[in-house]
């Protein structure tokens, strides 16, 4: 299971802060796998995560990570908008 | 050197930021400092902060370190606010302490830039009639951390 959070814009679009996703009993999933998996949970997801659907980065274990960066079990899994602090 | 990294709600008084670098015992020659506010544009009324708690903090770890490195510094400050703040107050404060001010100054330049593009903090924008918007990245500030060449932070 891997811990998703999500921040920023993506959260109010979703109406959730965090939430779970269940890998394959095979595992080996990247970030973009999961993305795929999650844009079948809903409208709001599928507009998210959409190829150009908004710049979207994402995190893996708190270390900025790429699509193709892969998630293992008990992973904690962001995605939120590029960063505008300072 | 001496790091300090704090994530808060509340504000921060920079006498006492001073005041506490100075007394580090270390023979600091100058400190360098930058102090971000909320800036009142087109009506806005105030900035929501939000931060990944953990993640912002050892993003700003790995800045500093990289900063105490490259530049040789004696001590570092960093004070990050989040939540709700009003146009006028002040949201981050970089303290830079070193032997000579041309590495506190550049220090300084150094982590608020690297701070821009890697800690994870977001902004919204509030108005005074209701309306939010979340504000979006711009590339100049990736082209302000991009031109200390050497050291993306993140890769460190």
């Amino acid at each position: 299971m891997v811990e998703i959070l999500y921040f920023a814009w993506l959260r109010d679009r979703l109406g959730r802060s965090r939430e779970t996703f269940v890998l394959p009993r095979d595992g080996g999933l990247s970030v973009r796998d999961i993305m795929d998996g999650l844009r079948r949970r809903g409208a709001a997801y599928e507009e998210i995560f959409a190829e150009g659907g908004g710049p979207i980065r994402c995190a893996v274990n708190q270390e900025f990570a790429a699509l193709d960066s892969p998630v293992r079990a008990g992973d904690e899994l962001a995605f939120f908008p590029p960063v505008t602090g300072g | 050197m001496l790091v300090d990294i704090r994530v808060q709600e509340e504000t921060f008084s920079l006498d006492a930021e001073i005041a506490r670098l100075a007394a580090t015992g270390f023979d600091v020659g100058g400190i360098g400092a930058f102090i971000g506010l909320v800036r009142g544009d087109a009506g806005l009324a105030a900035l929501a902060l939000e931060h990944y708690p953990g993640m912002t903090e050892s993003m700003i770890a790995r800045i500093v370190a990289q900063a105490g490195t490259r530049f040789d510094l004696l001590a570092c400050t960093v004070i990050h606010r989040v939540g709700r703040l009003p146009v006028g107050a002040p949201i981050v404060l970089v303290l830079c302490a070193a032997a000579h001010r041309g590495a506190a100054l550049e220090a300084t330049g150094f982590v608020i830039d690297w701070l821009k593009t890697q800690a994870p903090f977001w902004k919204r924008e509030d108005y005074p009639d209701g309306q939010a918007r979340w504000v979006a990245a711009r590339e100049s500030d990736e082209a302000a951390a991009a031109r200390w060449d050497a050291g993306d932070p993140s890769e460190a």
